[in-house]
Protein backbone atom coordinates (compact mmCIF):
# COMPACT_ATOMS: atom_id res chain seq x y z
CA UNK A 1 0.00 0.00 0.00
CA UNK A 2 3.02 2.25 0.73
CA UNK A 3 4.52 1.46 -2.21
CA UNK A 4 1.56 1.99 -4.23
CA UNK A 5 1.05 5.61 -2.50
CA UNK A 6 4.92 6.21 -3.25
CA UNK A 7 4.43 5.38 -7.00
CA UNK A 8 1.23 7.47 -7.29
CA UNK A 9 2.35 10.56 -9.35
CA UNK A 10 -0.41 13.57 -8.95
CA UNK A 11 1.52 15.47 -11.51
CA UNK A 12 0.91 12.48 -13.82
CA UNK A 13 -2.59 12.23 -12.23
CA UNK A 14 -3.46 15.18 -13.33
CA UNK A 15 -2.17 14.99 -16.94
CA UNK A 16 -4.25 12.02 -17.14
CA UNK A 17 -7.20 13.10 -16.48
CA UNK A 18 -7.10 16.26 -18.15
CA UNK A 19 -5.41 14.41 -21.23
CA UNK A 20 -7.99 11.78 -21.33
CA UNK A 21 -11.11 14.37 -20.90
CA UNK A 22 -9.48 16.00 -24.11
CA UNK A 23 -9.68 12.83 -25.78
CA UNK A 24 -12.96 11.45 -25.04
CA UNK A 25 -14.19 14.65 -26.11
CA UNK A 26 -12.37 14.69 -29.23
CA UNK A 27 -13.33 11.25 -30.17
CA UNK A 28 -17.00 11.21 -29.15
CA UNK A 29 -17.34 14.72 -31.70
CA UNK A 30 -14.94 13.54 -34.44
CA UNK A 31 -15.26 9.36 -34.39
CA UNK A 32 -17.94 7.43 -32.53
CA UNK A 33 -20.73 10.27 -32.90
CA UNK A 34 -20.39 10.03 -37.41
CA UNK A 35 -19.48 6.38 -36.75
CA UNK A 36 -22.48 5.25 -33.81
CA UNK A 37 -25.08 7.13 -36.32
CA UNK A 38 -24.13 5.68 -39.38
CA UNK A 39 -23.76 1.87 -38.11
CA UNK A 40 -27.32 2.87 -36.48
CA UNK A 41 -27.97 3.80 -40.23
CA UNK A 42 -26.82 0.94 -42.03
CA UNK A 43 -28.55 -1.41 -39.43
CA UNK A 44 -31.56 -0.06 -39.70
CA UNK A 45 -31.24 -0.10 -43.25
CA UNK A 46 -30.19 -3.68 -43.48
CA UNK A 47 -33.60 -4.04 -41.02
CA UNK A 48 -35.69 -2.04 -43.49
CA UNK A 49 -34.37 -4.31 -46.71
CA UNK A 50 -35.10 -7.53 -44.33
CA UNK A 51 -38.73 -6.64 -43.86
CA UNK A 52 -39.56 -5.63 -47.40
CA UNK A 53 -38.01 -8.97 -48.44
CA UNK A 54 -39.72 -10.98 -45.69
CA UNK A 55 -43.22 -8.78 -46.75
CA UNK A 56 -42.13 -9.64 -50.33
CA UNK A 57 -42.24 -13.13 -50.05
CA UNK A 58 -45.55 -13.31 -48.09
CA UNK A 59 -47.17 -10.72 -50.49
CA UNK A 60 -45.84 -13.84 -53.55
CA UNK A 61 -47.26 -16.41 -50.87
CA UNK A 62 -50.59 -14.55 -50.81
CA UNK A 63 -50.62 -13.85 -54.81
CA UNK A 64 -50.12 -17.78 -55.36
CA UNK A 65 -52.44 -18.90 -52.96
CA UNK A 66 -55.24 -16.14 -54.73
CA UNK A 67 -53.89 -17.53 -57.95
CA UNK A 68 -54.53 -21.29 -56.55
CA UNK A 69 -57.73 -20.49 -55.36
CA UNK A 70 -58.78 -18.74 -58.48
CA UNK A 71 -58.04 -21.90 -60.82
CA UNK A 72 -59.81 -24.09 -58.59
CA UNK A 73 -62.46 -22.14 -58.68
CA UNK A 74 -62.64 -21.74 -62.44
CA UNK A 75 -62.00 -25.69 -62.80
CA UNK A 76 -65.08 -25.90 -60.57
CA UNK A 77 -66.85 -23.51 -62.81
CA UNK A 78 -65.64 -25.42 -66.04
CA UNK A 79 -67.20 -28.58 -64.42
CA UNK A 80 -70.29 -26.88 -63.66
CA UNK A 81 -70.67 -25.81 -66.68
CA UNK A 82 -70.07 -29.21 -68.57
CA UNK A 83 -72.25 -31.23 -66.38
CA UNK A 84 -74.90 -28.97 -67.42
CA UNK A 85 -74.33 -28.97 -70.73
CA UNK A 86 -74.40 -32.63 -70.30
CA UNK A 87 -77.63 -32.43 -68.61
CA UNK A 88 -79.22 -29.96 -71.32
CA UNK A 89 -78.04 -32.21 -74.23
CA UNK A 90 -79.92 -35.51 -72.57
CA UNK A 91 -83.06 -33.51 -71.81
CA UNK A 92 -82.65 -32.29 -75.48
CA UNK A 93 -82.67 -35.84 -76.92
CA UNK A 94 -84.77 -37.12 -74.31
CA UNK A 95 -87.34 -33.95 -75.16
CA UNK A 96 -86.72 -34.73 -78.56
CA UNK A 97 -87.35 -38.04 -78.48
CA UNK A 98 -90.95 -38.14 -76.47
CA UNK A 99 -92.00 -35.66 -79.21
CA UNK A 100 -90.76 -37.92 -82.12
CA UNK A 101 -92.52 -40.60 -80.11
CA UNK A 102 -95.70 -38.53 -80.26
CA UNK A 103 -95.81 -37.49 -83.71
CA UNK A 104 -95.44 -41.35 -84.79
CA UNK A 105 -98.15 -42.49 -82.52
CA UNK A 106 -100.13 -39.52 -83.43
CA UNK A 107 -99.71 -40.20 -87.57
CA UNK A 108 -100.45 -44.20 -86.56
CA UNK A 109 -103.09 -43.44 -85.05
CA UNK A 110 -104.57 -41.14 -87.87
CA UNK A 111 -103.26 -44.14 -90.22
CA UNK A 112 -105.32 -46.58 -88.15
CA UNK A 113 -108.92 -44.09 -87.91
CA UNK A 114 -108.43 -43.40 -91.91
CA UNK A 115 -108.20 -47.57 -92.56
CA UNK A 116 -110.69 -48.01 -90.21
CA UNK A 117 -112.96 -45.16 -92.20
CA UNK A 118 -111.77 -46.58 -95.38
CA UNK A 119 -113.16 -50.22 -94.32
CA UNK A 120 -116.22 -48.99 -93.17
CA UNK A 121 -117.14 -46.92 -95.95
CA UNK A 122 -115.92 -49.96 -98.14
CA UNK A 123 -118.17 -52.53 -96.15
CA UNK A 124 -121.38 -50.33 -96.23
CA UNK A 125 -120.45 -49.96 -100.10
CA UNK A 126 -120.02 -53.68 -100.65
CA UNK A 127 -123.20 -53.71 -98.55
CA UNK A 128 -125.35 -51.30 -100.69
CA UNK A 129 -123.91 -53.33 -103.51
CA UNK A 130 -124.49 -56.86 -102.83
CA UNK A 131 -127.93 -55.62 -101.54
CA UNK A 132 -128.47 -53.92 -105.30
CA UNK A 133 -127.16 -57.09 -106.71
CA UNK A 134 -129.45 -59.36 -105.08
CA UNK A 135 -132.27 -56.85 -105.53
CA UNK A 136 -131.52 -57.21 -109.18
CA UNK A 137 -131.08 -60.69 -109.05
CA UNK A 138 -134.12 -61.04 -107.42
CA UNK A 139 -136.00 -58.98 -110.14
CA UNK A 140 -133.92 -60.92 -112.76
CA UNK A 141 -135.08 -64.02 -111.47
CA UNK A 142 -138.28 -63.10 -110.44
CA UNK A 143 -139.08 -61.51 -114.25
CA UNK A 144 -137.49 -65.11 -115.43
CA UNK A 145 -139.21 -67.61 -113.56
CA UNK A 146 -142.20 -66.15 -112.94
CA UNK A 147 -142.56 -67.47 -116.24
CA UNK A 148 -141.34 -71.12 -115.96
CA UNK A 149 -142.22 -71.86 -112.09
CA UNK A 150 -139.71 -75.11 -112.13
CA UNK A 151 -137.31 -73.15 -113.83
CA UNK A 152 -137.68 -70.57 -111.04
CA UNK A 153 -137.39 -72.92 -108.44
CA UNK A 154 -134.17 -74.61 -110.20
CA UNK A 155 -132.79 -70.87 -109.97
CA UNK A 156 -133.31 -70.12 -107.21
CA UNK A 157 -131.94 -73.12 -105.86
CA UNK A 158 -128.75 -72.62 -107.72
CA UNK A 159 -128.30 -68.89 -106.99
CA UNK A 160 -128.63 -69.64 -103.67
CA UNK A 161 -125.90 -72.39 -103.83
CA UNK A 162 -123.37 -70.18 -105.47
CA UNK A 163 -124.21 -66.91 -103.00
CA UNK A 164 -122.43 -67.91 -99.91
CA UNK A 165 -122.94 -65.11 -97.76
CA UNK A 166 -120.15 -64.19 -95.72
CA UNK B 1 -8.13 13.10 -46.59
CA UNK B 2 -7.94 9.69 -46.94
CA UNK B 3 -4.20 10.26 -47.73
CA UNK B 4 -4.14 12.97 -45.31
CA UNK B 5 -4.37 10.86 -42.88
CA UNK B 6 -2.40 7.83 -44.17
CA UNK B 7 0.77 10.56 -44.21
CA UNK B 8 0.05 11.28 -40.89
CA UNK B 9 0.20 7.94 -39.68
CA UNK B 10 3.47 7.70 -41.96
CA UNK B 11 5.14 10.66 -39.86
CA UNK B 12 4.33 9.08 -37.00
CA UNK B 13 5.97 5.75 -37.50
CA UNK B 14 8.65 7.24 -39.15
CA UNK B 15 9.24 9.23 -35.84
CA UNK B 16 8.78 6.46 -33.81
CA UNK B 17 11.14 4.56 -35.70
CA UNK B 18 14.00 7.33 -36.21
CA UNK B 19 14.04 7.59 -32.24
CA UNK B 20 16.54 4.77 -31.68
CA UNK B 21 19.28 6.91 -34.45
CA UNK B 22 18.95 9.81 -32.79
CA UNK B 23 21.67 9.59 -30.10
CA UNK B 24 20.96 12.64 -27.74
CA UNK B 25 23.68 11.67 -25.05
CA UNK B 26 26.99 12.93 -24.38
CA UNK B 27 29.67 10.34 -23.45
CA UNK B 28 28.42 9.52 -20.21
CA UNK B 29 30.24 8.10 -17.36
CA UNK B 30 28.58 4.94 -15.54
CA UNK B 31 27.01 5.79 -12.50
CA UNK B 32 26.87 2.41 -10.69
CA UNK B 33 28.51 -0.33 -10.55
CA UNK B 34 32.09 -0.72 -12.66
CA UNK B 35 32.65 1.44 -15.84
CA UNK B 36 32.11 -0.33 -19.09
CA UNK B 37 30.02 -2.95 -16.79
CA UNK B 38 26.38 -3.32 -17.87
CA UNK B 39 23.62 -4.44 -16.43
CA UNK B 40 24.19 -8.24 -15.39
CA UNK B 41 24.29 -8.66 -11.33
CA UNK B 42 20.74 -9.62 -9.57
CA UNK B 43 20.36 -6.10 -7.57
CA UNK B 44 21.04 -4.23 -11.21
CA UNK B 45 18.37 -6.32 -12.96
CA UNK B 46 16.02 -5.46 -9.92
CA UNK B 47 16.93 -1.82 -10.39
CA UNK B 48 16.44 -1.92 -13.90
CA UNK B 49 12.98 -3.51 -13.81
CA UNK B 50 11.84 -1.44 -11.47
CA UNK B 51 13.56 2.08 -12.86
CA UNK B 52 11.27 0.79 -16.16
CA UNK B 53 8.19 0.27 -14.85
CA UNK B 54 8.67 4.20 -13.81
CA UNK B 55 7.47 7.12 -15.45
CA UNK B 56 10.86 8.94 -16.82
CA UNK B 57 11.27 12.51 -18.11
CA UNK B 58 13.23 11.17 -21.24
CA UNK B 59 12.86 8.59 -23.57
CA UNK B 60 15.15 6.20 -23.48
CA UNK B 61 15.84 3.39 -25.53
CA UNK B 62 19.03 1.32 -24.68
CA UNK B 63 22.50 2.10 -23.67
CA UNK B 64 25.70 1.18 -25.49
CA UNK B 65 29.40 0.65 -23.84
CA UNK B 66 31.84 1.56 -26.15
CA UNK B 67 35.46 0.45 -26.40
CA UNK B 68 36.88 2.82 -23.64
CA UNK B 69 33.68 1.50 -21.16
CA UNK B 70 32.05 4.71 -21.72
CA UNK B 71 28.13 4.51 -21.38
CA UNK B 72 25.96 5.71 -24.50
CA UNK B 73 22.85 6.40 -23.81
CA UNK B 74 20.15 6.18 -27.05
CA UNK B 75 16.68 7.66 -27.11
CA UNK B 76 15.61 11.15 -27.34
CA UNK B 77 15.05 13.95 -24.67
CA UNK B 78 11.88 15.57 -23.74
CA UNK B 79 10.39 18.27 -22.40
CA UNK B 80 10.12 19.01 -18.94
CA UNK B 81 7.92 21.98 -17.80
CA UNK B 82 7.41 23.15 -14.03
CA UNK B 83 5.87 25.16 -12.00
CA UNK B 84 7.80 25.86 -9.23
CA UNK B 85 8.21 28.61 -6.72
CA UNK B 86 9.53 31.16 -9.38
CA UNK B 87 6.59 30.52 -11.73
CA UNK B 88 6.64 28.61 -14.52
CA UNK B 89 9.86 27.01 -16.93
CA UNK B 90 10.67 24.77 -19.78
CA UNK B 91 13.60 22.95 -21.23
CA UNK B 92 14.58 19.96 -22.65
CA UNK B 93 15.12 16.78 -20.19
CA UNK B 94 18.81 16.43 -21.71
CA UNK B 95 19.87 19.04 -19.53
CA UNK B 96 19.94 16.54 -16.58
CA UNK B 97 22.75 14.98 -18.89
CA UNK B 98 20.71 11.26 -17.42
CA UNK B 99 21.71 12.24 -14.00
CA UNK B 100 18.65 10.56 -11.75
CA UNK B 101 20.49 10.88 -8.71
CA UNK B 102 20.04 14.26 -7.57
CA UNK B 103 23.71 15.62 -8.75
CA UNK B 104 23.48 17.54 -11.69
CA UNK B 105 21.72 21.24 -10.81
CA UNK B 106 19.22 22.71 -13.96
CA UNK B 107 19.57 26.50 -12.70
CA UNK B 108 17.21 28.36 -14.34
CA UNK B 109 16.68 31.82 -13.21
CA UNK B 110 16.65 31.66 -9.85
CA UNK B 111 15.56 28.22 -9.79
CA UNK B 112 17.78 25.46 -9.20
CA UNK B 113 16.35 21.88 -10.35
CA UNK B 114 17.50 18.08 -9.95
CA UNK B 115 16.05 15.38 -10.66
CA UNK B 116 16.20 12.40 -8.22
CA UNK B 117 14.83 8.80 -8.59
CA UNK B 118 12.25 10.34 -11.50
CA UNK B 119 11.23 13.20 -9.52
CA UNK B 120 12.28 16.94 -10.02
CA UNK B 121 12.93 18.88 -7.30
CA UNK B 122 13.56 23.00 -6.59
CA UNK B 123 16.37 23.10 -4.40
CA UNK B 124 15.86 25.69 -1.89
CA UNK B 125 18.59 28.73 -1.60
CA UNK B 126 21.56 28.21 -0.16
CA UNK B 127 21.61 24.43 -0.78
CA UNK B 128 23.90 22.70 -3.37
CA UNK B 129 22.76 19.49 -3.01
CA UNK B 130 19.76 16.89 -1.93
CA UNK B 131 19.54 15.66 1.43
CA UNK B 132 17.31 13.51 2.94
CA UNK B 133 15.75 12.60 6.02
CA UNK B 134 15.00 8.63 7.34
CA UNK B 135 11.65 8.57 4.67
CA UNK B 136 13.65 8.98 1.48
CA UNK B 137 12.01 12.64 1.78
CA UNK B 138 13.60 15.45 1.04
CA UNK B 139 14.62 17.74 3.38
CA UNK B 140 15.95 21.25 1.56
CA UNK B 141 13.90 21.01 -1.61
CA UNK B 142 10.39 21.37 -2.73
CA UNK B 143 8.98 19.92 -5.11
CA UNK B 144 7.66 22.53 -8.28
CA UNK B 145 4.08 21.05 -10.13
CA UNK B 146 5.80 19.05 -13.04
CA UNK B 147 3.83 19.46 -16.32
CA UNK B 148 6.54 17.64 -18.21
CA UNK B 149 5.65 16.07 -21.32
CA UNK B 150 7.28 12.81 -19.51
CA UNK B 151 7.51 9.17 -21.15
CA UNK B 152 4.03 8.61 -19.70
CA UNK B 153 2.46 11.43 -21.28
CA UNK B 154 4.00 11.22 -24.56
CA UNK B 155 2.79 7.79 -24.67
CA UNK B 156 -0.99 9.08 -24.42
CA UNK B 157 -0.59 12.01 -26.74
CA UNK B 158 0.90 9.71 -29.31
CA UNK B 159 -1.98 6.74 -28.87
CA UNK B 160 -4.44 9.61 -28.26
CA UNK B 161 -3.49 10.84 -31.82
CA UNK B 162 -3.60 7.87 -33.38
CA UNK B 163 -6.78 6.91 -32.06
CA UNK B 164 -8.03 10.47 -33.30
CA UNK B 165 -6.70 9.11 -36.67
CA UNK B 166 -7.70 5.92 -37.29
CA UNK B 167 -11.62 6.53 -35.81
CA UNK B 168 -12.17 9.88 -37.51
CA UNK B 169 -10.96 7.94 -40.70
CA UNK B 170 -13.25 5.28 -39.97
CA UNK B 171 -16.11 8.18 -39.47
CA UNK B 172 -15.44 10.22 -42.25
CA UNK B 173 -15.65 6.59 -44.61
CA UNK B 174 -19.53 5.97 -43.82
CA UNK B 175 -19.74 9.05 -45.57
CA UNK B 176 -19.18 8.07 -48.56
CA UNK B 177 -19.74 4.31 -48.41
CA UNK B 178 -21.32 1.56 -46.14
CA UNK B 179 -18.95 -0.65 -45.62
CA UNK B 180 -15.45 0.73 -44.85
CA UNK B 181 -12.45 -0.37 -46.68
CA UNK B 182 -9.09 -0.75 -45.46
CA UNK B 183 -7.74 -0.58 -41.75
CA UNK B 184 -11.03 0.75 -41.18
CA UNK B 185 -12.69 -2.22 -41.72
CA UNK B 186 -10.44 -3.78 -39.06
CA UNK B 187 -11.82 -1.19 -36.49
CA UNK B 188 -15.24 -1.34 -36.99
CA UNK B 189 -16.09 -4.87 -35.74
CA UNK B 190 -13.90 -3.59 -32.69
CA UNK B 191 -16.22 -0.66 -32.37
CA UNK B 192 -19.76 -3.02 -32.82
CA UNK B 193 -17.76 -5.61 -30.36
CA UNK B 194 -17.81 -2.75 -27.96
CA UNK B 195 -21.41 -1.49 -28.05
CA UNK B 196 -22.75 -4.84 -28.38
CA UNK B 197 -20.74 -6.81 -25.97
CA UNK B 198 -19.95 -4.30 -23.62
CA UNK B 199 -21.93 -1.60 -23.83
CA UNK B 200 -25.76 -2.77 -24.24
CA UNK B 201 -25.83 -5.41 -21.93
CA UNK B 202 -24.54 -3.97 -19.07
CA UNK B 203 -26.06 -0.68 -19.15
CA UNK B 204 -29.25 -1.17 -20.80
CA UNK B 205 -31.75 1.31 -22.53
CA UNK B 206 -29.36 4.29 -21.95
CA UNK B 207 -26.16 3.36 -23.36
CA UNK B 208 -26.09 5.34 -26.08
CA UNK B 209 -24.72 7.96 -23.99
CA UNK B 210 -21.97 6.05 -22.31
CA UNK B 211 -20.72 4.54 -25.65
CA UNK B 212 -18.63 7.26 -26.31
CA UNK B 213 -16.55 6.93 -22.82
CA UNK B 214 -16.60 3.06 -22.81
CA UNK B 215 -15.03 3.20 -26.38
CA UNK B 216 -12.53 5.50 -25.90
CA UNK B 217 -11.47 3.74 -22.81
CA UNK B 218 -11.33 0.27 -24.36
CA UNK B 219 -9.15 1.49 -26.87
CA UNK B 220 -7.12 3.72 -25.21
CA UNK B 221 -6.29 1.11 -22.60
CA UNK B 222 -5.71 -1.88 -24.87
CA UNK B 223 -3.32 0.06 -27.50
CA UNK B 224 -1.93 1.55 -24.65
CA UNK B 225 -1.09 -2.03 -23.16
CA UNK B 226 0.00 -3.24 -26.66
CA UNK B 227 2.68 -0.47 -27.05
CA UNK B 228 3.96 -1.52 -23.48
CA UNK B 229 4.77 -5.02 -24.76
CA UNK B 230 6.45 -3.12 -27.76
CA UNK B 231 10.40 -2.82 -27.23
CA UNK B 232 9.80 1.11 -26.98
CA UNK B 233 9.41 1.34 -23.48
CA UNK B 234 5.86 2.53 -22.84
CA UNK B 235 4.53 1.41 -19.51
CA UNK B 236 1.56 4.02 -19.40
CA UNK B 237 -1.51 1.88 -18.04
CA UNK B 238 1.32 0.47 -15.74
CA UNK B 239 1.31 3.82 -13.84
CA UNK B 240 -0.87 4.06 -11.25
CA UNK B 241 -1.60 7.45 -11.60
CA UNK B 242 -2.75 6.95 -15.33
CA UNK B 243 -5.19 3.95 -14.18
CA UNK B 244 -6.59 6.00 -11.05
CA UNK B 245 -7.38 8.95 -13.37
CA UNK B 246 -9.59 6.53 -15.76
CA UNK B 247 -10.84 4.78 -12.61
CA UNK B 248 -12.08 8.51 -11.20
CA UNK B 249 -13.54 9.52 -14.63
CA UNK B 250 -15.49 6.37 -14.23
CA UNK B 251 -16.60 6.88 -10.54
CA UNK B 252 -18.01 10.51 -11.73
CA UNK B 253 -19.52 9.08 -14.51
CA UNK B 254 -21.67 6.68 -12.40
CA UNK B 255 -22.10 9.30 -9.17
CA UNK B 256 -23.56 11.87 -11.49
CA UNK B 257 -25.68 9.70 -13.58
CA UNK B 258 -27.01 7.56 -11.05
CA UNK B 259 -30.93 7.78 -9.92
CA UNK B 260 -32.84 7.70 -7.04
CA UNK B 261 -33.22 4.46 -7.39
CA UNK B 262 -29.88 3.86 -7.51
CA UNK B 263 -29.32 6.23 -4.33
CA UNK B 264 -32.33 4.95 -2.27
CA UNK B 265 -31.31 1.18 -2.93
CA UNK B 266 -28.08 2.10 -1.62
CA UNK B 267 -28.56 4.54 1.69
CA UNK B 268 -31.96 2.96 2.87
CA UNK B 269 -32.34 -0.16 1.30
CA UNK B 270 -35.76 -1.50 1.40
CA UNK B 271 -37.00 -4.84 2.56
CA UNK B 272 -34.51 -5.20 5.21
CA UNK B 273 -35.28 -4.35 9.15
CA UNK B 274 -34.51 -0.69 10.07
CA UNK B 275 -31.87 -0.71 12.31
CA UNK B 276 -29.65 -2.69 9.86
CA UNK B 277 -30.53 0.04 7.26
CA UNK B 278 -28.24 3.12 7.99
CA UNK B 279 -25.36 0.38 8.48
CA UNK B 280 -25.75 -1.05 5.35
CA UNK B 281 -26.11 2.14 3.74
CA UNK B 282 -22.50 3.21 5.07
CA UNK B 283 -21.46 -0.18 3.83
CA UNK B 284 -22.79 0.58 0.65
CA UNK B 285 -21.63 3.73 0.03
CA UNK B 286 -17.63 2.83 0.92
CA UNK B 287 -18.48 0.30 -1.65
CA UNK B 288 -19.50 2.53 -4.15
CA UNK B 289 -17.41 5.82 -4.02
CA UNK B 290 -13.93 3.92 -2.49
CA UNK B 291 -13.96 0.38 -3.28
CA UNK B 292 -15.38 -0.18 -6.76
CA UNK B 293 -12.99 2.39 -8.33
CA UNK B 294 -9.81 1.64 -6.06
CA UNK B 295 -10.56 -2.28 -7.29
CA UNK B 296 -10.68 -0.82 -10.90
CA UNK B 297 -7.46 1.23 -10.81
CA UNK B 298 -5.56 -1.84 -9.31
CA UNK B 299 -6.54 -4.13 -11.40
CA UNK B 300 -4.75 -2.52 -14.12
CA UNK B 301 -1.91 -1.08 -12.69
CA UNK B 302 -1.01 -4.85 -10.85
CA UNK B 303 -2.02 -7.01 -13.49
CA UNK B 304 0.38 -4.55 -16.35
CA UNK B 305 3.14 -4.28 -13.45
CA UNK B 306 3.00 -7.36 -12.98
CA UNK B 307 3.37 -8.70 -16.50
CA UNK B 308 6.24 -6.33 -17.34
CA UNK B 309 8.05 -7.56 -14.48
CA UNK B 310 7.61 -10.82 -15.24
CA UNK B 311 8.57 -10.28 -18.62
CA UNK B 312 11.50 -8.40 -17.74
CA UNK B 313 12.55 -11.30 -15.19
CA UNK B 314 12.66 -14.13 -17.47
CA UNK B 315 14.69 -11.91 -19.94
CA UNK B 316 16.75 -11.27 -17.26
CA UNK B 317 17.23 -15.18 -16.57
CA UNK B 318 19.13 -15.15 -19.74
CA UNK B 319 21.51 -12.90 -17.91
CA UNK B 320 21.49 -14.39 -14.13
CA UNK B 321 21.97 -18.25 -15.13
CA UNK B 322 24.55 -18.13 -17.36
CA UNK B 323 26.71 -20.03 -14.86
CA UNK B 324 24.32 -23.16 -14.45
CA UNK B 325 23.04 -23.30 -17.96
CA UNK B 326 25.68 -21.59 -19.73
CA UNK B 327 25.37 -19.15 -22.63
CA UNK B 328 23.29 -21.01 -25.14
CA UNK B 329 20.82 -22.97 -22.81
CA UNK B 330 19.98 -19.79 -20.47
CA UNK B 331 19.08 -17.73 -23.58
CA UNK B 332 17.13 -20.60 -25.01
CA UNK B 333 15.20 -20.79 -21.47
CA UNK B 334 14.94 -17.60 -21.19
CA UNK B 335 13.50 -16.78 -25.18
CA UNK B 336 11.51 -19.95 -24.65
CA UNK B 337 9.79 -18.66 -21.28
CA UNK B 338 9.77 -15.13 -22.04
CA UNK B 339 8.09 -15.64 -25.79
CA UNK B 340 5.65 -17.57 -23.70
CA UNK B 341 4.43 -15.21 -21.19
CA UNK B 342 4.44 -12.62 -23.85
CA UNK B 343 1.71 -14.17 -25.98
CA UNK B 344 -0.53 -14.52 -22.43
CA UNK B 345 0.83 -10.50 -21.93
CA UNK B 346 -0.78 -10.25 -25.47
CA UNK B 347 -4.42 -11.97 -24.32
CA UNK B 348 -3.91 -9.80 -21.16
CA UNK B 349 -3.81 -6.71 -22.93
CA UNK B 350 -6.97 -7.23 -24.37
CA UNK B 351 -8.53 -8.83 -21.23
CA UNK B 352 -7.69 -6.43 -18.99
CA UNK B 353 -9.20 -3.24 -21.51
CA UNK B 354 -12.19 -5.58 -21.61
CA UNK B 355 -12.37 -6.10 -17.66
CA UNK B 356 -11.86 -1.66 -17.11
CA UNK B 357 -14.74 -1.33 -19.80
CA UNK B 358 -16.97 -4.08 -18.91
CA UNK B 359 -17.07 -3.16 -15.35
CA UNK B 360 -17.09 0.78 -16.02
CA UNK B 361 -20.42 -0.55 -18.13
CA UNK B 362 -21.57 -2.41 -15.03
CA UNK B 363 -21.47 0.07 -12.54
CA UNK B 364 -22.55 2.82 -14.71
CA UNK B 365 -25.06 0.14 -15.36
CA UNK B 366 -26.12 -0.06 -11.91
CA UNK B 367 -26.20 3.44 -11.82
CA UNK B 368 -28.88 3.74 -14.00
CA UNK B 369 -30.87 0.91 -14.12
CA UNK B 370 -34.73 1.71 -13.65
CA UNK B 371 -36.65 0.14 -10.51
CA UNK B 372 -37.69 -3.10 -12.11
CA UNK B 373 -39.90 -4.22 -8.86
CA UNK B 374 -43.29 -3.92 -11.25
CA UNK B 375 -42.05 -6.45 -13.72
CA UNK B 376 -42.32 -9.66 -12.69
CA UNK B 377 -39.26 -11.83 -12.65
CA UNK B 378 -39.14 -15.05 -14.48
CA UNK B 379 -36.60 -18.00 -14.10
CA UNK B 380 -34.85 -20.48 -16.85
CA UNK B 381 -38.20 -22.01 -16.92
CA UNK B 382 -40.21 -19.46 -17.68
CA UNK B 383 -42.31 -19.50 -14.73
CA UNK B 384 -42.83 -16.34 -12.35
CA UNK B 385 -40.42 -15.97 -9.63
CA UNK B 386 -42.04 -14.18 -6.43
CA UNK B 387 -39.98 -10.96 -5.45
CA UNK B 388 -38.19 -11.65 -2.58
CA UNK B 389 -39.75 -8.58 -0.46
CA UNK B 390 -43.43 -9.70 -1.40
CA UNK B 391 -42.94 -13.23 -0.40
CA UNK B 392 -41.43 -11.71 2.88
CA UNK B 393 -44.38 -9.19 3.31
CA UNK B 394 -46.87 -12.54 2.96
CA UNK B 395 -44.64 -14.23 5.51
CA UNK B 396 -44.94 -12.23 8.25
Amino acid sequence: MEQLLENFSLDLFVKQTILFLLLIFLMVKFAWKPIMSALNEREEGIQGALDAAENAKKEMASLQADNEKLLKEARAEREAMLKEAREVKTKMIDDAKVEAKDAADKMVAQAQAAIEAERKSAIADLKGQVAALSVEIAEKVVKNELSDKEKQLGLVDKMLGQATLN
Amino acid sequence: MKVASKSITLLVLVFVLSIPFYAFAKADAGKTGEKGNPVNTKEEVKAYIQHHLKDSHDFHLFSTFDDNGVEHHWGFPLPVMLWGENGFTAFMSSEFHHDDEGQVIVTKGESRFVKNHGRIYELEAGATSLTYDEDHHATNASKPFDLSITKSVFGILLIGLLMLIWFSGLARQYKKKNIPTGFARVLEPLVIYVRDEIAKPNIGESYRKFTGYLLTVFFFIWILNLVGLMPFGFNVTGQIAVTAALAVITLVIYVFSGNKHFWGHMLWMPGIPYIFRPLLGVIELAGTLIIKPFSLLVRLFANITAGHTVVMSLVAVGILLQDSLSVAGSTIVSLFLSLFIMLIELLVAFLQAYIFTTLSALFIGMAVADDHHDEELHDEHGETIEDTEVIRKNFT
